[in-house]
């Protein structure tokens, strides 16, 4: 018989620690990435020139840094890019983005909704529709897979 | 094009013999079923039942008329017709996880097969002690192996894994086969070399498929993209990114043409001209008609009072296939030049398509 009986301690282990076969990320350096330059996105919002805004805060996506804080000024910053649009000026914002751009849009997004709040929840969804139709459910099952994201 | 329902399970694969007048397939479960063409019905002539798991995979060879088949149960069998009967004979593929894919080699002297086990099993059969022996193909692979394919030299197999890698592994077993001579890929070939090792797929590689002449490989992923590795072009990959749900199976049908399907249960068609030139050419598929007539004023009150709506709802997809397409497969033309194919879905339907029928299709 076991000596301790009473304790569940052993259910929180986390037994893929200690499996030698576990797969690993590679790591790649992510060290130097700071995210999209606050300065020139707040000078561009500023200036009104909303489109240049959004061209900028998708520069520099800290997708490889382990750094939290770099992500969340990151989303910060996007978020508001993405508020400061009009509702009209959306579906122009994301015709201006590449495939790849609104795929990371896409990212930004569902991080923007994995904390919603009273202002940003509607603006994303504005955001979340436009987007839909220009990158199909396949930009969302690329955020979906992405092992490494914003 | 044709549709035939096979009930109402989920095929999850099939296979045809040498000139397309049986299929066999399997309806999610542990047993194949051998279907005869008869006229425009298909009747089923034979059942294989040896497997405990759930059948995975199942190819036929049509030079040789042997089918391999492939299971969760980690056992692989290799199926020759004596006196009418389908006999089985075990291979020992030494697998302590389920088998997940199994595919005849161009030459039918071997077969490869993946598994969840983390590696790729080479079988040939061996005359001197009369059974099938196997060799093991485990490294690089970090996890379950969901796809594989020849080259048409023998030698080279392309496998898609869920570590999310495409790679191209020497098979070479010098015991049954002259050396290889080089290719684009490599000249340097024992076995269980890596010649390509692709890590940047963006997720698992569902299928994977060498073009007629061998010198390109393309993969479908789960990030719903298609990617093409070009060997006389430094092995350069394209990847094509989609707006479609994830493609689970994809066959070449000219030197440049893919066919490519998927959970959006119809197929896709994609052009390969060179490095960068990826591009989404059409669907493939006859558009549902629907019959929308006119209603009566008592059906106007009947599809009140049962559903509280006038309208006429569609309740299908408007795809030929109702679910997801789980494999493609050749049913006639060269490699080079296919004319007909077919798909299987968890739908429970098979369904051949005919390119004479398909509108604009182009072969340059």
């Amino acid at each position: 018989m076991s000596k301790n009986t009473v304790s569940d301690r052993f259910r929180k282990v986390d037994v893929d620690e200690y499996d030698e076969n576990k797969f690993v990320d590679e790591e790649e350096g992510g060290e130097n990435q700071l995210g999209p330059d606050e300065a020139e996105v707040d000078s561009l919002i500023r200036q009104g020139n909303l489109m240049g805004a959004l061209q900028a805060v998708l520069k520099n996506p800290p997708i490889n840094t382990k750094n939290q804080n770099v992500k969340d000024r990151a989303e910060g910053l996007v978020l508001k890019v993405l508020s400061s649009f009009k509702s009209t000026d959306i579906e122009k914002g994301v015709q201006s983005l590449d495939k790849n751009g609104v795929d990371l849009l896409m990212k930004y997004i569902y991080k923007g909704f994995e904390q919603p709040s009273e202002n940003n929840s509607a603006v994303l969804l504005q955001w979340h529709e436009k987007a839909l139709s220009a990158g199909g459910v396949g930009c969302i099952v690329r955020v979906l897979t992405a092992r490494k994201t914003v | 094009m044709s549709l035939y329902s096979f009930g109402l399970e989920p095929l999850s694969c099939h296979a045809w013999n040498k000139d397309r007048t049986q299929i066999a397939i399997s309806p999610n479960s542990n047993v194949v079923h051998i279907y005869q063409k008869q006229g425009k019905e298909w009747t089923k002539i034979h059942e294989l039942t040896e497997h405990s798991g759930r059948i995975t995979g199942i190819d036929w060879a049509p030079e040789s008329n042997r089918i391999v088949t492939c299971a969760s149960d980690r056992n692989a069998y290799v199926w020759t017709l004596k006196d009418g009967v389908w006999k089985p004979t075990l291979v020992l593929v030494r697998i302590n996880r389920a088998a997940t894919c199994v595919k005849w080699s161009p030459l039918e002297n071997k077969f490869a097969l993946g598994s969840g086990a983390k590696l790729i099993s080479v079988c040939y059969f061996e005359k001197e002690n009369d059974w099938w022996l196997s060799k093991h193909i485990k490294k690089p692979i970090n996890s379950t192996v969901l796809s594989l394919d020849w080259h048409p030299n023998n030698i080279l197999l392309a496998a898609g894994s869920a570590d999310l890698h495409c790679r191209i592994f020497s098979t070479y077993i010098k015991d049954i086969e002259d050396k290889p001579g080089p290719t684009p890929w490599g000249s340097k070939m024992p076995f269980g070399e890596v010649l390509l090792e692709y890590k940047e797929c963006g997720g698992w590689v569902h299928s994977v498929c060498f073009s007629p002449s061998g010198d390109a490989l393309a993969w479908v992923s789960h990030n719903s993209a298609i990617s093409v590795a070009n060997a006389t072009q430094g092995k350069e990959v394209t990847q094509l990114t989609t707006g479609h749900l994830p493609l689970l199976s994809m066959l070449y049908v000219s030197e440049t043409e893919i066919v490519a399907a998927g959970h959006d249960c119809c197929p896709y068609q994609f052009s390969y001209k060179g490095p960068g030139c990826l591009e989404f050419v059409k669907k493939v598929d006859i558009p549902k008609q629907s019959s929308k007539g006119n209603m009566s004023a008592m059906q106007h009150f009947r599809n009140l009072d049962k559903k509280a709506t006038t309208e006429e709802e569609e309740t299908g997809l408007g795809s030929l296939h109702q679910n997801s397409i789980t494999q493609l497969c050749i049913l006639e033309g060269p490699k080079a030049k296919v004319e007909k194919f077919s798909s299987v879905g968890l739908d429970g339907a098979m369904v051949v398509w005919d390119f004479k029928l398909i509108k604009d299709f182009r072969i340059s």
